[in-house]
């Protein structure tokens, strides 16, 4: 009877109680969702155009961040650093291409997915051996101008607390979907992006190099990840433990649909928001720390009604 | 000119449909059993009985389970740990609560248990299918870690979670403990095992093995000539994860002999047993021991072939290009041969048929 009390009544009238804070939780939990977002943008990007489910995704964003906080630390300017980022990741996915996907063309997605593990391995082993893998790096919020203050908002006679290092997070993803989308509806390389995405073979017919195709949208994953490291190692440090963020970011990519932006997007932000709630309201009445499957099964409710995830394409099987 | 299968008619259906047809091949299985049998029980060392022995056949099993779920079934799953974690912590369980039973009913129950979560995870796999599923068995693996952390009758209250294996005996000998001797321990392992994997080959080549491979081949066609798709996908959620449990029950008890919950995390276990299938092959028994074997064995060489050769590297620095070597055999194995090494098996097999011509 109590239990019951402890995870129906209670949480309600500890909501009704206290909204300020309520809403404080919420938009902590909009704030952890969007860069939740971030990481599975990367995924969302390179299953779209190549079908391949990225498991080094979560790798490819430590190491991109690593390359950049040992070049900053090497004495080079912030802006270089960045740069210098920037081309590993590109130099990455060309290599990626080249000795992963390309040998592997028309394999089946499990087997595209095992080889994205292998190559998650083989990435992590080579960073660590690169970039040193015990040592925590720290990522340069003063030279990147990202704030690292508490902003405090008045409301109803309490207070809310938002960090500025999350509003940069936020601005940052909104204008790098803003991006995305021009970049795929108006550029001539993102339309052909979309046609790879439909259809491997037809885009082919019709002249789309492939090869080149995902040697971009690699590279394109690559500076998302980038983003996504710094935004993340900002907010703690930088070392290969960061890798496991990458499993915070499944639930979100099924919750929304493998193929959909913004069902990226929207997952995320439920995600975000339904970890942060049910972890101050039902985690203690549960056993605490449940955030580490609560993702998971929400994401599995959802799966229930729509297989296909929130946004994703409806699924059409033929015999 | 050995490897010969002129001369041997099939006369009778049950010669047609043995396991092991041709003669030879026959000799060499009986041949190799009984090396097994032979070789570690009088030559044996505890090194060899520890580090390579013990975890192919515990983990040898989980593979097996994962590629009947799999390999067989089409069914990928992320969560093996979750399924290891409950087949040995439910061992240790009812070991603990009746000491007095056979060891082997104890491993049955352990199954038992761990079949049945394996049903409940495995009920969305009729509505979600290929990755989505995949993501969902994630969803059990961190359920069953986060569970088996946080409920201490589990591990009956002792305060890391720890479970260990307690002494046991079986018909006069010491079978579990610290008491047990090596030998020992490996026969019941091996009789497990290999009892084990006969009912998996004859389940495999039977109806419902057939029936499991129409699903994964497509399951709207299988579904559409008459196979029931809740009946098989759940049968290979059972019965693999029965396999499961039991590996898992016996690389912990056996093994590993006292592990917290941190060993069954994703990491440690639910990834290594799925590239032990994706390199030995994808619904084949024996792939799955090949790939026990090599990814039990690759760690082992690695640590030794540097100061074989002379070469002095820290021991960090190993264990990076472990890993980097790791994922590159697991990237070039899937290039060269996505059948694994089962596949190589077989076309050495067919190549030594036709020896001394190329075809």
């Amino acid at each position: 009877m109590e239990f019951l009390y402890s995870v129906t009544a209670d949480p309600i009238l500890q909501i009704i109680e206290d909204p300020v804070f309520f809403i404080q939780i919420l938009l902590e939990g909009l704030m952890a969702g969007v860069m939740y977002s971030l990481v599975a943008l990367g995924f969302c990007l390179i299953y779209k155009a190549s079908g391949v489910f990225n498991f080094a995704q979560g790798v490819m964003m430590v190491l991109a961040v690593m390359c950049m906080v040992t070049v900053y630390e090497a004495g080079f300017g912030i802006v270089l650093a960045v740069l210098i980022a920037m081309a590993f990741m590109v130099g990455l996915s060309f290599a990626v291409e080249r000795v992963v996907l390309r040998p592997m063309v028309n394999q089946e997605q499990i087997i595209m997915f095992m080889a994205t593990i292998g190559l998650a391995f083989f990435l992590e082993g080579f960073g660590e051996f690169i970039f040193g893998g015990s040592s925590q790096k720290i990522v340069p919020t003063e030279a990147l101008h990202i704030g690292r203050d508490a902003l405090i908002f008045p409301l109803l006679g309490s207070e809310i607390r938002l960090q500025q290092l999350d509003l940069t997070a936020g601005v940052c993803a909104a204008l790098l979907v803003a991006t995305l989308a021009l970049f795929f509806q108006k550029t001539p390389v993102g339309r052909a992006l979309r046609a790879v995405a439909d259809d491997h073979q037809a885009a082919l017919s019709v002249g789309i190099p492939l090869r080149s195709m995902w040697v971009i949208v690699w590279s394109v994953a690559g500076l998302v990840a980038l983003l996504t490291g710094i935004m993340w190692g900002a907010s703690s440090s930088v070392d290969f433990s960061l890798v496991l963020i990458a499993m915070k970011a499944f639930p979100v990519l099924i919750l929304g649909g493998f193929t959909s932006v913004p069902g990226v997007i929207v997952g995320g932000l439920i995600i975000g928001v339904g970890e942060k709630v049910a972890e101050l309201y039902w985690g203690d009445a549960l056993g605490g720390s449940i955030e580490e499957w609560f993702a998971y099964v929400l994401a599995l409710i959802f799966l229930m009604f729509r297989p296909q995830g929130l946004f994703g394409e409806k699924i059409i099987e033929r015999v | 000119m050995i490897y010969r299968e002129t001369g041997q008619y099939k006369t009778t259906y049950d010669s047609d449909q043995q396991i092991f047809p041709i003669v030879q091949d026959r000799y060499i299985f009986f041949a190799f059993m009984a090396f097994l049998v032979i070789y570690p029980v009088f030559f044996g060392s505890d090194y060899l009985f520890q580090v390579v022995l013990y975890p192919v056949m515990g983990l040898g099993l989980c593979a097996l389970g994962l590629n009947i779920l799999t390999g067989y079934c089409g069914q990928i799953s992320l969560g093996t740990g979750g399924f290891m974690a409950i087949g040995a912590y439910s061992f240790f369980k009812i070991t603990t609560i009746f000491p007095e039973l056979n060891v082997l009913v104890i491993f049955g129950f352990a199954g038992l248990i761990t079949a049945f979560f394996g049903v409940l995870i495995g009920l969305p796999s009729l509505r979600i299918k290929g990755f989505y599923l995949a993501v969902t068995t994630l969803a059990a693996q961190f359920f069953v870690e986060w569970g088996i952390n946080r409920i201490d009758w589990l591990s009956n209250y002792s305060p890391s979670h720890t479970i260990g294996a307690p002494p046991r005996e079986m018909f006069g000998f010491m079978v579990m403990g610290p008491a047990a001797s090596g030998p020992t321990k490996y026969l019941l392992m091996l009789f497990i095992v290999v009892v084990m994997t006969v009912f998996a080959k004859n389940l495999v080549r039977g109806r419902i093995g057939r029936s499991w491979m129409a699903i994964r081949d497509m399951d709207i066609a299988a579904e559409l000539i008459g196979i029931r798709p809740l009946f098989t996908k759940l049968s290979a959620f059972a019965i693999g994860s029965f396999y499961i449990g039991v590996g898992g029950a016996m690389h912990v008890m056996f093994n590993l002999e006292s592990v917290d919950p941190e060993a069954f995390e994703i990491f440690a276990t639910s990834f290594p047993i799925l590239f032990m299938i994706m390199i030995g092959g994808l619904g084949s028994i024996l792939g799955s021991y090949m790939g026990a074997a090599f990814i039990v064995l690759l760690p082992v060489v690695l640590r030794n072939v540097f100061p074989f050769l002379g070469i002095d590297i820290a021991s960090h620095v190993i264990q990076h290009l472990e890993f980097m070597l790791f994922g590159g055999l697991i990237v070039f194995f899937l290039i060269v041969e996505p059948a694994g090494l089962a596949r190589l098996w077989q076309i050495v097999k067919e190549k030594l048929r036709q020896w001394p011509f190329p075809y």
